[in-house]
């Protein structure tokens, strides 16, 4: 235990001054979700409150849901086909598979960030600027033009693309494909943001640019992201959930969770013992 | 065990292992030389196949562009172009009645005994003392142009009494003769034109009055039986950009929703599981039955005419749609899921995810297989036979609804012809303007690949 505290507590992002994981409001609320492709199940009553402004980490080995629950989130699993979501998940105290929910309002409330860096084959602008077209948010050129110049300010990504806007964002490197993608998520003003292992195709040092921004990002969004990479976990996020064979082990605060897990399998994962 | 353990000393087993790999080394290289021969002699026969096709058709098809012209000097004979003088509109004459007394006349021009003066013309440029016979000198000049000679007439009557030059076609079997077409040893009995016609030819080439020139009209004309020399494919051209035209209006819109729909929205049941069987099984369906279909469904059962360019579009259209389905929905399928996520993550609808981000990426795949479709569409012949597109028709469609040959249509038309000796370099050059539009078909798609692809 001790090696575990010493190798994980420097890393862990404290929280602000004061404040503990229980001063933030729950924006998010899932209760016995569970999921099945077809007749396998992926997800067994996954139960978690994830707090306002703040990052919340899923990590696990590959295979355990963690991807699922997340997508469960925006409902992304609704274009996967036999999919089947049971329980509630709810933003705000709305439930997000309610009948007369839009599943396009609620994308538009909940952005996305996938595991490898997608951006659209258009230009750095249109890709920035589709979201808050569809939506309706920007009325003309100019209203466009103001949202991207500030989306890629905080995805930290303005200075390096200012003068090739209008070429195609596909020209950029991984790193700066990615930070495009969460200047485009963001760009809609999302109330919550998830990251589907944001980092795992990209080199370190544009991990260490996007963990960054992550960090700045909490302080407007909510942010959940699921990762392979313990490290990351105790590096950017606040509240971390181990998620094993589709069951959510255990949950709270990072801190606790790396340097003091109440559960045998989450203390087996954290020492590298499986995964 | 670690890096070090397996240093620099090879121990036995490694040694085995070596020389077994090498021992395979040179089969595996000969396997590999042999499917790389197999692969560049196959390359090379297709290319030695297709080039002997192209070297066949256009040395067959070529000496059609160039037709013998024998230069006349025209006599309009008051003699014998016995006709009154052409009604000139009266003061107070009604429309109608000035019509009526028109066409009276043109009647009364049109049944002059033109041979006579095309005859005379003949004799006229005949050699001092050539004896030739009407039918003989007659058969020299090309049937048709007894009817130019009155349109000439009708245009301008100032021309009674005038000697005019006129450029007149030769006959075919004039063009024949002297294009060695047709074997000049053969006797007499066997010979279409007479002793005095082919002697007649061979003098007024030498002499200048007879010359090759390109033949415009196999472009401009409409096909003719009576007059195969002065036959062309302009109603078989027009015919055809007709059924192009309905192919490309009805089978692409309509393929492409259809496999946009069924890739993107249809649910995956045992109901498009079906759709999708029958789709491929339609595109491997022979094309005479889809002419069958036509005849049965469009011309029998919704009374549209035979011979129309408007049931050839489509009869073709219900051909060229499985083609189009299958390469759309294949090109569909080839848009990689990280797109569609990322527009959908965005909030995009199902509707602006296909039509903002999936297409723009298919275009070029759409179009090619457009192309392979239409090129399709355009060379097919066998439904075009069944719904009656290989009648003789002398006439430019006006609309796709007037009776109309195709070019497919008409190859096989002048392949038949009993004229052998000259519809067989006509059928080539028939074959070549075909092969030319299919090819500026691919070309135009190919430019278009290339400009979306730089787009995109």
């Amino acid at each position: 235990m001790d090696m575990m505290a010493g190798k994980f507590a420097a890393n862990v992002t404290p929280l602000e001054e004061g404040m503990s994981l229980s001063d933030h409001p729950i924006r998010l609320e899932a209760r016995d979700v569970c999921v099945h492709y077809g007749a396998k199940q992926a997800l067994y009553d996954v139960s978690i409150d994830i707090p306002d402004r703040a990052v919340t980490a899923f990590i696990g080995p590959s295979g355990c849901g963690k991807s699922t629950f997340l997508r469960c989130i925006n409902r992304m699993n609704d274009t996967i086909e036999g999919a089947r979501v049971t329980g509630r998940i709810a933003l705000d105290g709305e439930d997000v598979y309610d009948r007369s929910l839009d599943v396009v309002e609620l994308r538009a409330r909940v952005g996305m960030v996938f595991q490898k860096p997608n951006p659209f084959p258009k230009s750095i602008f249109e890709n920035v600027a589709y979201g808050p077209k569809i939506h309706g948010m920007v009325r003309n050129k100019a209203e466009a033009e103001e949202v991207v110049v500030s989306s890629l300010k905080r995805a930290g990504l303005f200075e390096e693309v200012k003068d090739r806007l209008h070429e195609p964002g596909t020209g950029l490197s991984g790193g700066q494909q990615q930070r495009l993608c969460i200047a485009r998520a963001i760009a809609t003003r999302p109330e919550v943001l998830l990251m589907d292992e944001p980092c795992s195709a990209l080199d370190p040092i544009a991990t260490a640019i996007i963990e960054e921004l992550i960090d700045e990002l909490r302080e407007n969004f909510t942010i959940v992201i699921v990762t392979h990479s313990m490290q990351q976990a105790a590096r950017v996020s606040q509240k971390t959930a181990f998620f094993h064979l589709g069951k959510l082990i255990e949950e709270g605060d990072t801190a606790n969770i790396f340097t003091n897990p109440a559960k045998k399998q989450t203390q087996d994962y954290i020492m590298g013992r499986i995964g | 065990m670690t890096i070090s353990s397996s240093g620099p000393s090879t121990s036995a087993a490694d040694e085995a292992k070596r020389a077994r790999i090498r021992a395979s080394l040179a089969r595996r290289h000969l396997t590999e030389r042999i499917f790389k021969g197999l692969g560049v002699a196959a390359v090379v026969t297709a290319l030695a196949l297709v080039g002997t096709l192209f070297w066949m058709v256009i040395s067959k098809g070529y000496p059609a562009f160039t037709q013998a012209n024998v230069a006349l000097e025209v006599y309009f004979d008051p003699e014998i172009i016995d006709v009154d003088a052409a009604p000139v509109r009266a003061a107070g004459q009604s429309d109608a009645d000035f019509r009526a007394q028109n066409l009276a006349w043109q009647r009364q021009v049109t049944l002059a005994n033109w041979n006579a003066i095309v005859e005379q013309a003949v004799r006229d440029a005949a050699p001092a003392g050539f004896e030739i016979d009407a039918r003989s000198a007659l058969a020299l000049v090309e049937t048709g142009e007894r009817h130019r000679l009155r349109d000439l007439f009708v245009a301008n009557p100032a021309l009674l009494g005038q000697r005019v030059p006129v450029e007149m076609l030769a006959s075919a079997n004039t063009d024949n003769w002297l294009k060695g077409t047709i074997n000049r040893d053969l006797e007499d009995s066997r010979q279409q034109l007479s002793a005095q016609t082919r002697a007649l030819a061979d003098q007024l080439l030498e002499n200048g009055t007879i010359s090759f020139k390109f033949a415009w009209h196999i472009f401009t004309n409409v096909d003719s039986r009576s007059a195969p020399a002065s036959a062309g494919l302009a109603g078989a051209f027009v015919g055809s950009l007709y059924m192009m035209l309905i192919v490309i209006l009805l089978a692409v819109p309509i393929g492409v929703a259809s496999a946009i729909y069924l890739e993107e929205f249809a649910p995956k049941n045992r109901w498009t599981d079906l759709i999708e069987v029958n789709i491929n099984n339609l595109a491997a369906v022979p094309s005479i039955v889809f002419g069958l279909l036509g005849a049965a469904a469009f011309i029998q059962y919704f009374g549209l005419p035979r011979s129309a360019p408007i049931v050839g579009g489509l009869v073709l259209t219900l051909m060229t749609l499985p083609t189009i389905i299958i390469a759309t929905r294949s090109s569909l399928r080839a848009v990689p899921p990280s797109l569609r996520q990322a527009a959908l993550g965005l909030g995009a609808s199902k509707t602006q995810m296909v039509f903002h981000h999936v297409l723009p990426v298919t275009l070029p795949g759409i179009l090619t297989a457009t192309i392979i479709g239409v090129a399709q569409a355009l060379g097919e012949t066998a439904p075009l036979l069944i719904i009656g597109m290989n009648a003789f028709v002398a006439s430019i469609p006006a609309t796709p609804f007037d009776q109309a040959s195709a070019l497919p249509a008409q190859i096989y038309l002048w392949q038949g012809n009993e004229n052998r000796n000259f519809f067989e370099a006509r059928t080539s050059a028939a074959i070549m303007v075909l092969l030319a539009l299919m090819l500026a078909l691919n070309a135009i798609a190919v430019l278009l690949r290339r400009r979306l692809e730089r787009r995109g």
